[in-house]
């Protein structure tokens, strides 16, 4: 429903170097932060580059930077981020290369996720009985805590120290990274730990807690590190590192 | 791989030495709370350190869970702030490490023996 | 250079007790080797040590111990949310225990001044 009032919106147009355009959007009653967007492209700036896919909060395509804080503009409702002034501030997410004004260049950020050895495998083939892991096995709760991640990168986007240090696997490849280090059926463990420990790995997670804050399905990445940082000590104790 | 085993010790030994030092730092900070009172003075401190060999342990012990603490943060500090390169980091550590067991150690000597 | 975050991502309880953390962890490591070279003015004797404890009697230095004493409770409190965090079982960024390091400061900062002026 729309309304009288008119939307001040400030969107990232450029790539790193670039600047805020500044738009007026009409205000409905329920409007998310993707509507206006949507709105600017069709209506005010066709050039505007910007992601979306499923609009419904299940894809994490439309993740972006507004009002300084890392979201889906999808299931960001205007009402509750909207400045004094009626303002809105849309950028692309921060810690990624800009392609163009919206749209960051993701490759960086699931090439981290291969690197942190953050795919299956195991030894079981299609002839083999299915493996019997207990929903309520310790193992199998850890993974549950952090394995509905669908890779949005709101997260990484986050983290003070994906920016201080480039090398930084971040807390999405890193909790993926665990949800493997606890499949009773995965192999290759000592292989895993070793491309989480160190410099570029869980050792570094200062436990700022912003990935935590800022997730939208609720997934600790804090608390996954936390546990890879306690599997590699062991690991390193029993001489497995 | 080694830098891997290198880091987990690192992490490890720097959890540890913070336990510890949970511990000496409740004890430093009663005591100090005790000893200000009125004012400090080196007499008051020194009869109460001097031939003290229960302090010297215990502060001994404190003295070697900082040089193992610390470094580690400020290695931290220097690679993320100060935009120093990983070796130099590890080498301030170390150096800072030295310093504070040698100057540490030292006091501790100062005002017990 | 990438699009950094600013202060509004950092707007949050468990960033700013990481940034206590780190600060008050910076100035206790700086104030160490001067604390101990302060100790160990006692090889020169008793009277060398009353010196220097004679000099730090202005109210400046006493505001500036007062302060160590408060980063140093709180640097410790915030250390045993850390441990917690990363060795006991999982119960979020534990914000309780930010408030209480916090209130374990300001009792230690009060503890410390009423004992200064008793």
């Amino acid at each position: 429903m729309r309304t009288n009032d008119k939307l001040e919106v400030r969107v990232w147009r450029g790539k790193e170097a670039g600047s805020f355009s500044a738009y007026q959007v009409p205000r409905q009653n329920s409007q998310t932060v993707l509507d206006v967007v949507t709105h600017i492209q069709r209506h005010l700036e066709p050039s505007l580059s910007y992601r979306f896919a499923c609009r419904v909060g299940m894809c994490g395509s439309c993740a972006m930077t507004v009002n300084g804080k890392a979201r889906w503009t999808c299931r960001t409702h205007v009402a509750k981020v909207l400045n004094e002034g009626n303002g809105l501030e849309i950028a692309p997410l921060a810690n990624l290369p800009v392609i163009k004004d919206l749209v960051t260049d993701m490759r960086e950020f699931f090439d981290k996720w291969t690197r942190a050895r953050g795919a299956f495998k195991g030894t079981a083939t299609r002839h083999d009985d299915f493996a019997q892991v207990q929903p309520s096995a310790p193992e199998r709760r850890a993974v549950d805590a952090g394995i509905e991640c669908i890779g949005c990168a709101v997260c990484y986007s986050s983290c003070d120290v994906v920016a201080w240090r480039p090398d930084f696997l971040g807390p999405a490849a890193l909790n993926r990274a665990w949800t493997l280090v606890n499949d009773v059926r995965a192999i290759e463990q000592p292989e895993r730990l070793r491309a989480v420990a160190g410099d570029t790995g869980c050792h570094v997670c200062h436990t700022q807690g912003s990935c935590t804050e800022r997730c939208p399905k609720q997934i600790a990445p804090t608390l996954a590190i936390a546990g890879l940082k306690r599997t590699v000590a062991r690991a390193a104790v029993r001489g497995l590192l | 791989m080694n830098l891997a085993l290198a880091q987990a010790k690192r992490w490890y030994w720097q959890r540890i030495s913070a336990m510890v030092l949970v511990v000496c730092v409740l004890v430093h900070l009663c005591g100090l709370v005790y000893a200000v009172r009125g004012g400090l003075t080196a007499t008051a401190i020194l009869a109460r350190t001097h031939g003290n060999w229960g302090f010297a342990l215990f502060y001994a012990v404190f003295v070697i869970a900082c040089a193992v603490h610390v470094p580690v943060g400020l290695a931290n500090i220097a690679r993320e702030w100060w935009g120093l390169g990983e070796r130099a980091g590890l080498w301030l550590g170390r150096a800072f490490a030295l310093l504070l067991l040698g100057m540490g150690l030292r006091s501790v000597y100062a005002v017990v023996a | 250079m990438r699009r950094q975050n600013d202060q509004r991502a950092r707007a949050h309880p468990a960033y700013w007790a990481f940034l206590m953390h780190r600060l008050s962890g910076l100035a206790l490591a700086a104030f160490l080797p001067l604390h101990f070279w302060a100790l160990g003015r006692a090889l020169q004797g008793r009277a060398a040590l009353e010196g220097f404890l004679r000099f730090t009697d202005g109210p400046l230095f006493k505001l500036a111990e007062w302060g160590l004493v408060v980063l140093l409770a709180l640097h410790m409190t915030g250390g045993m949310r850390l441990l917690l965090i990363e060795f006991g079982s999982a119960s979020g960024l534990r914000k309780n225990w930010i408030a209480g390091a916090a209130g374990f400061a300001a009792f230690a900062g009060l503890a410390f001044a009423l004992a200064l002026l008793a």
